[in-house]
């Protein structure tokens, strides 16, 4: 590139291998600099601690709630065969998926139907899906509290058209709901992005090829948009995994999920190397179910 | 008469308060080659994906072999289109593509194979049945979309600026392979372009549209020797258009006074414009020509020279017309400046509505 933007006069066949080669040279220590805080950030506050978990978790509790680091053993990962903590593990996994789930079946249509409004409508609609963010996370999970609970607007509006009282609170159902809340606008805005990419122009024409709605869907439109949606359900499934604000505050005590679980075990039970072990698990989950289904959508991580 | 491929009557399409088509009642034989042509924004394509199914008509029927289908979905409607650039399912292959149809017609998968292999075959891309669409030059891309939708065998297929997007050579070459494929399989191809030296090259019949009305219906031959007014005649090849009116039915006075023979229909006292090509004028010195109601004098402005013609502009009392002089050993020369008189065979200028 050099090269040919040198004037003619140079002597351009001599020069330019040097020139490149210093170019090259000063790209890479540029692009290093650049990436430096970041790099460095995340080896202090990431890595490190990471290697600290996983270190914690083959060490032994002591009888007195502190940890020995000497004596490693895998005491910590049996525990996790123990039919209490198998429960949590599934209960919680089956609500990240079913939350995932409820998130992209109620996204998708939404985001096809974002895709075909008009600039000016679009950008209104994707801020109403982000205001609720301006919001402290935590309020919103207590409004949800109020919504839900004794003598709150659901039982009210329920008893109102003679279904009775509807008590959702501290149950299962009302965890998912709250997830679904949460986490529904990270669904949302990928699945939107990689809509909005696709040539519209394919959906007529597979329709002008004899496919009719569902099947324009099934072999156009949603093979197209599957970046979209791997990212979104990655984006959903995640935090839903390891969620403990709205378990804690929807869930009651009835409804242990893994989020939960560990900060008991931190702070209340004081076993730090078995917190560590379901910590360092829940993140092999995630890892696994990421690359899964990475490779599932034909990408590779 | 046998029943029309396609035959619209008093077709509208409104967008909100945009009449993009306005009424237009057209009759397109099987087996033909049709043209629609016009300028961009003239409702020609408007009118194609009507015809598709693609956008439905605000008002008026629309039949394909005699079934009314103004209301039914695209799937429903026995005619295909090739895209303007194509729109090829880039997740697919060239052989899924192209076999895509018939997979949804629910052809059973061996035998929509082997049939999307003989059009890859017919289109001249075996071998490349294998590869995805990102892969391909425009011009194989544009034989992938004519296979993907000539696979179906539709009763009428229509192409949608098909050329629009490759280089000359191609294009010259796709416009030879089209007629050749339409020859073969004896459908009716609609086709929808800007270019004019396409429709004329191409096409049985040309529409010419303009602001979503159909001014002219008619073989290339008639749309080029006989417009019926004077956009058709300034957009079908190039021509100058001298302001007169009406005298009578044989003579029309140019606004500079000069009476000139020209056989027309028109009322006395109606503004017409003297349609007269460039290649049908031609240039002698002042006082060779006879004056016989067969030509005008003017002054040389400047030549261009095209290498097998020369074009001289040539400034009347009121306005610049040009003249194309073949390039022929022993062609007269004319400098800016020279004082010629421009004349014509009889019958070879043509009066169109001033509007």
């Amino acid at each position: 590139m050099t090269a040919v933007e040198m004037p003619v006069e140079q002597d351009v066949a001599e020069a330019t291998p040097e020139f490149e080669a210093a170019a090259a040279r000063h790209d890479r220590r540029r692009g290093f600099l650049l990436a430096l805080p970041a790099y460095g950030y995340l080896v202090l506050f990431f890595a490190i601690p990471l290697i600290i978990v996983v270190v914690y978790s083959f060490a032994t509790r002591n009888r007195f709630g502190g940890t020995d680091l000497s004596g490693w053993n895998l005491d910590s990962y049996q525990k996790l065969g123990e039919p209490i903590v198998r429960d949590i593990l599934f209960r919680s996994l089956w609500l990240a998926i079913l939350t995932t789930v409820i998130c992209l079946v109620i996204s998708y249509p939404f985001a096809y139907f974002l895709s075909t409004r008009s600039p000016t409508v679009r950008n209104v609609m994707l801020v109403f899906v982000m205001i609720p963010f301006w919001t402290n996370f935590l309020v919103r999970n207590y409004a949800w509290r109020v919504i839900l609970g004794n003598d709150g607007t659901l039982t009210k509006i329920t008893e109102a058209i003679g279904l009775g009282e509807q008590e959702l609170l501290f149950s299962q159902t009302a965890v998912v709901l709250g997830l679904v809340y949460g986490y529904m606008p990270f669904m949302i805005l990928p699945l939107y992005a990689a809509i909005e990419r696709i040539d519209h122009r394919l959906l007529e024409a597979s329709r002008d090829l004899y496919a009719n709605g569902f099947q324009s869907f099934r072999h156009v439109l949603l093979p197209l948009s599957m970046p979209g949606v791997i990212a979104g359900s990655i984006l959903c499934f995640v935090p839903s995994l390891g969620a403990y604000v709205t378990p804690e505050i929807l869930g009651g005590a009835k409804t242990t999920l893994l989020g939960s679980y560990i900060v008991t075990q931190f702070l209340t039970a004081r076993n730090w190397p078995f917190g560590a072990a379901l910590s360092f698990v829940l993140m092999a989950i995630m890892l696994t179910a990421t690359i899964v289904y990475f490779r599932k959508g034909g990408r590779t991580l | 008469m046998t029943t029309p491929a396609v035959e619209l009557k008093g077709i509208t399409k409104r967008f909100g308060a945009v009449v993009a088509v306005d009424s237009i009642d057209l009759e397109i034989a099987d087996g033909e080659f049709f043209a629609m042509l016009g300028p961009s924004g003239c409702g020609k394509t408007t009118t194609l994906r009507m015809v598709a199914g693609l956008d439905f008509p605000t008002e008026g029927s629309l039949k394909i072999f005699g079934d009314e289908v103004g209301t039914l979905p695209p799937n429903k409607r026995p005619v295909n289109t090739v895209f303007q650039n194509y729109a090829l399912f880039p997740h697919m292959t060239v052989l899924q593509n192209v076999a895509f149809g018939l997979k949804m017609q629910g052809v059973d998968k061996s035998a929509a194979a082997s049939q999307a292999r003989e059009m890859i075959e017919l289109v001249q891309l075996g071998g490349l049945e294998d590869r995805k669409s990102s892969q391909m030059s425009g011009g194989q891309q544009q034989r992938v979309a004519l296979a993907r939708a000539l696979v179906n065998h539709p009763k009428v297929l229509l192409l949608d600026e098909p050329l629009g997007a490759l280089d000359l050579k191609l294009r010259q070459e796709m416009q030879g392979e089209l007629k050749r494929l339409q020859r073969e399989l004896g459908i009716s191809f609609v086709f929808v372009t800007h270019d004019q030296e396409e429709a004329l090259t191409m096409s049985d019949r040309i529409a010419v549209m303009h602001e979503g009305q159909l001014l002219q219906v008619g073989s290339p031959e008639e749309i080029y020797e006989h417009p019926v007014n004077r956009f058709v005649a300034d957009f079908i090849g190039q021509t100058n258009l001298l302001e007169g009116t009406i005298e009578d039915s044989a003579t029309v006075c140019l606004a500079n006074g000069v009476r000139v023979k020209a056989t027309s229909s028109y009322s006395t006292g109606a503004k017409v414009a003297l349609s007269l090509r460039p290649e049908r004028a031609h240039l002698s010195m002042r006082g060779d020509g006879a004056s016989d109601g067969s030509s005008i004098d003017g002054v040389i402005e400047r030549m261009t020279y095209l290498g097998n013609a020369r074009v001289y502009s040539v400034r009347l009392d009121w306005m610049e017309v040009e003249v194309r002089e073949e390039n022929r050993p022993g062609a007269a020369l004319y400098e800016p400046g020279t004082e010629i008189s421009i004349h014509w065979d009889p019958g070879a200028v043509w009066v169109v509505a001033d509007s």
